[in-house]
């Protein structure tokens, strides 16, 4: 009697991380009623680098679009918020949404321009728009030139009429924010345009020959995670309170731990994000005195994971243990035949079928 | 005549451009690596000329004979330590490990330098200027900056082209497999080619430290004048770049002459147009 | 029974691509001077066991002895300066070099011997007309006859020639194997990959031949019957 063969998502060890996902998330809703100001500051901080992590994973890790650029869309949100705040009088926790929409606007023309360069210099190309985004705003001297500005005092009390208030509501925007975030990539992933990133990936002839629109498909991609991006960094610098050209674009802030952090947690998985990000944490709570040595760790540090373990350590904990959080890969359930029971009888020098290999599938 | 200044000007900036991007694309060309730790390892090549100086109490380009010896064993070592073992494989890999590569190297240099604002100083070299008819005026460095230019691209032409170390050098860029049956050991070869790009770099880091303040954090952007020096003249071509770099050069200095704070800006903005109108530079060889 | 002092032995080769297995435990014997082919179908596994040879597909070190020394696992480089060469299949020519560049990369290994370009161009005298031409500008046949120019400027002391009559004229063909008569009479061991039977079977002292993997039959062309052959090519 043949059982068929299932096809699967989910594994007991993702069950166990949706419930113990539930969990967690009442906790961080209600973290504002037993948190102080510190602790909310230090989560909200926390939940921009999830989103930014998971956002260039899957620009980078799932479609191949190796950015460097993601900076220039933190500073557009930014400067987006402050000059919809400031000038146009919006309640700025909508303006983290319109910032985002701004964001993903201008990523339509910058889009057209660099993606016509490939590989490492398209990287590079995202590096220059960044800077021109940059040197730009340094201009603008209605929003502080060089040396930057503050959110002014009634945009900061059209927040809300209480610091506290304040401070939850922006605390809550973040935590939204993320959860959206994570969401909306999850979906993507899970439905055919994941598969399409997946194809895209390992070969891009291959995935237009079976009829991907690679250039399109990239496209809405790179829009979707500008937009993120920039609603994130308008969220960054409305807890900051502040905002200047070296701030919003820092190159180290926005790109260089973002990577280090997806490139620690691993590439390619929705889990990779989760993992790094509470590395970094722990490392600059313990490192970041240090200085340059610190950074002179996180460089080393990426250098050597990606060379000795470039699926980082998702990837790693994957092998090693077969555990997957997020339910998104399909796993062939073979059925169990009678003739299984002495594996070990396979010939040794004849091909060898890795079943996990398969399930990987 | 103002204008003729600025544009003389332009043009010989773009001969040290040319310079910065003669190393990265000879890597490029060769194995396909875009180093984007390359500007970091030119500002690092003009502090290893500043202690050269300060216990030798020579002059830069003196300081070049050790400078440069010590560059290119760096690059070996470099290359077949790291690099190699991140190509081959995704375009991802290289980019990940010049960057961290690049995060690392400015990081050591502001831990054993400080963030303060250095000067190669170069004595006369650095005032000596041609008095052109018309009341321009030219300065002997940036020529000579221009000149060696020439010479090194020239030089790696002749090399490419000419020699069997050259033939060698095209043969794995064209042909990693194939060319190992020829008897070349292609982990080797990338190691006397990241020699050879980081020997060039050492010439750079020196002019650049004559030229004007250097400090650690300056390496990315050379890095980016590099590449945009490179992608406008098209890849794979060497005097394309120089081409490249001159373009750049002017768009760069004539951005000045409206306002200091647009020069770079200027530049990116040239950059991004010919992107736009001829996405593969003026000179292509490599698509 | 052949006797041991065989230039080339592969002995119980396996060659896997990642996990995928393309030989398996394959014997194979070359004698000094003499004419090997291989024959089978495509995927059979014959490039694989030429690559396995050269060194581009990695094998345990005792899987191949060249004249007595175990060269398995050694890198493709170290392998072309003991002195075997392959001519790839598909020609694999540099698209960046001249006709005369590529031949001259050949001889990159420094092996001493009688093949130099004035040799080549003897043999080939219609290349050196097209000396300074890029190599991929040519016509099929004399883009083969380079690869093998290339080869032999190695000196070789064993030639391998992976399908080198793929995509070319009969005509061509005739001339090419005409010319590698003459290299194999000056003294250099060949060994030939065909998908061509007839051609493999008419120049070659010994046939092997390959399916799935597998050597399935092996012996002198003539002491093997037409039946015999079809059956073992294509497993029926």
């Amino acid at each position: 009697m043949n059982q068929a063969v299932r096809i699967e998502r989910s594994t007991r060890a993702s069950h166990f991380f949706v419930s113990f996902g539930l969990l967690l998330l009442f906790l961080l809703i209600t973290a504002p009623f037993y948190l102080g100001r510190s602790e909310l500051y230090l989560l909200v901080e926390i939940f921009s680098y999830l989103a930014l992590a998971s956002l260039w994973n899957l620009l980078a890790g799932y479609t191949g679009l190796a950015s460097i650029g993601q900076q220039g869309f933190v500073g557009l949100g930014g400067y987006s918020l402050f000059a919809l705040t400031i000038f146009f009088r919006m309640p700025p926790i909508l303006a983290v949404l319109a910032a985002g929409i701004g964001a993903a606007l201008l990523a339509v023309p910058t889009a057209w321009v660099i993606f016509r360069l490939k590989g490492a210099y398209f990287a590079i190309g995202t590096w220059v728009v960044a800077e021109v985004y940059r040197l730009v705003f340094a201009q603008v001297s209605a929003l502080g030139a060089g040396s930057g500005t503050s959110l002014p005092t009634q945009v900061v009390y059209s927040i809300a009429p209480t610091r506290v208030l304040r401070d939850n509501l922006i605390y809550w925007t973040g935590l939204g924010l993320v959860v959206a975030v994570l969401a909306l990539i999850y979906l993507l992933l899970r439905s055919r345009w994941g598969l399409a990133l997946t194809a895209i990936r390992d070969s891009e002839a291959a995935a237009e020959s079976v009829g991907v629109d690679n250039d399109r498909t990239k496209f809405l991609v790179y829009f979707f995670t500008a937009g993120a991006t920039g609603s994130v960094g308008a969220l960054i610098s409305l807890q900051k309170l502040r905002i200047s050209p070296e701030a919003a674009f820092s190159v180290n802030d926005w790109t260089a731990f973002v990577i280090f952090i997806v490139v620690i947690g691993g590439i390619g998985q929705m889990e990779g994000p989760l993992i790094g990000t509470i590395v970094f944490f722990l490392l600059r709570g313990f490192l970041a005195d240090f200085g340059p040595w610190y950074f002179m760790l996180l460089g080393a540090f990426a250098i050597i994971i990606t060379l000795t373990m470039p699926k980082g350590i998702a990837g790693w904990l994957a092998e090693k243990f077969d555990l997957d959080l997020f339910p998104l890969r399909r796993r062939v359930r073979l059925p169990k035949q009678k003739s299984d029971k002495n594996p070990s009888k396979t010939p040794k020098d004849g091909p060898r079928i890795n079943y996990r290999a398969i399930r990987r599938l | 005549m103002d204008l003729v200044a600025t544009v003389i000007d332009g043009i010989l900036l773009g001969g040290l451009y040319a310079l910065f991007a003669s190393g990265l694309s000879l890597i490029f060309g060769v194995m396909r690596l875009v180093n984007i730790a390359h500007g970091d390892l030119i500002v690092l090549a003009a502090f290893i000329a500043m202690i050269v100086i300060d216990h030798f109490g020579v002059h830069p380009l003196v300081s070049l004979v050790l400078v440069v010896p010590f560059m290119a064993l760096l690059g070996y070592g470099l290359q077949r330590g790291i690099f190699n073992r991140a190509l081959d494989s995704d375009i991802l890999r290289p980019v990940l490990v010049s960057f961290g590569v690049s995060v690392f190297l400015q990081n050591a240099l502001l831990q054993a330098f400080s963030a303060d604002s250095r000067r190669l100083q170069a004595g006369n070299l650095e005032t000596l200027h041609f008095d052109l008819p018309g009341g321009v005026a030219v300065g002997v460095l940036p020529c000579l900056m221009f000149m060696v230019a020439l010479v090194v691209i020239g030089g790696l032409q002749l090399l490419l082209y000419r020699t069997e170390l050259g033939r060698a050098f095209r043969s794995v860029s064209d042909d990693q497999q194939t060319a190992q049956l020829m008897g070349i050991n292609h982990a080797h070869l990338f190691g006397l080619a990241m020699a050879l790009s980081l020997a060039i770099v050492s010439v750079a880091g020196v002019f650049l430290g004559i030229r004007g303040n250097f400090d650690p954090s300056i390496g990315p952007t050379r890095m980016i004048f590099a590449c945009e020096a490179i992608i406008i003249g098209g890849l794979g071509d060497l005097w394309g770049t120089l081409v490249g770099g001159v373009i750049l050069g002017i768009a760069q200095t004539l951005g000045a002459r409206i306002n200091p704070g647009y020069q770079i800006l200027a530049g990116h903005l040239v950059f991004l147009a010919i992107l736009t109108l001829r996405p593969q530079g003026f000179f292509a060889k490599i698509r | 029974m052949r006797s041991n002092g065989s230039l080339l032995e592969a002995r119980v080769l396996t060659a896997f691509y990642g996990d995928f297995q393309a030989l398996f435990d394959v014997d194979f014997r070359i004698e000094r001077n003499e004419t090997v082919a291989i024959i089978g179908s495509n995927g059979a596994g014959k490039s694989t066991l030429l690559k396995s040879i050269t060194g581009l597909v990695r094998t345990k070190a005792e899987a191949i002895y060249f004249d007595g020394e175990a060269i398995g696992g050694k890198p493709a480089y170290r392998i072309v300066e003991q002195g075997i060469s392959m001519v790839p299949e598909g020609r694999c020519l540099f698209p960046s070099l001249s006709v005369e560049e590529n031949l001259a990369i050949g001889a990159y290994s420094k092996r001493q011997g009688p093949w130099n370009l004035e040799a080549v161009y003897e043999v080939f005298p219609m290349l050196k007309e097209k000396r300074i031409v890029p190599a991929t500008a040519l016509s099929g046949g004399q883009q083969q006859m380079v690869a093998i120019g290339r080869a032999l400027m190695a000196n070789p002391r064993l030639l391998l020639c992976d399908e080198i009559s793929l995509g070319l004229a009969p005509v061509i063909i005739k001339e090419i194997y005409a010319q590698l008569e003459r290299i194999s009479a000056e003294g250099t061991t060949l060994v030939i990959v065909e998908q061509d039977i007839k051609r493999a079977m008419a120049v070659s002292d010994h046939v092997y031949c390959i399916r799935e993997g597998r050597v399935v039959l092996e012996g002198r062309p003539r002491d093997l019957g037409r039946e015999e052959i079809t059956k073992a090519y294509f497993g029926m």
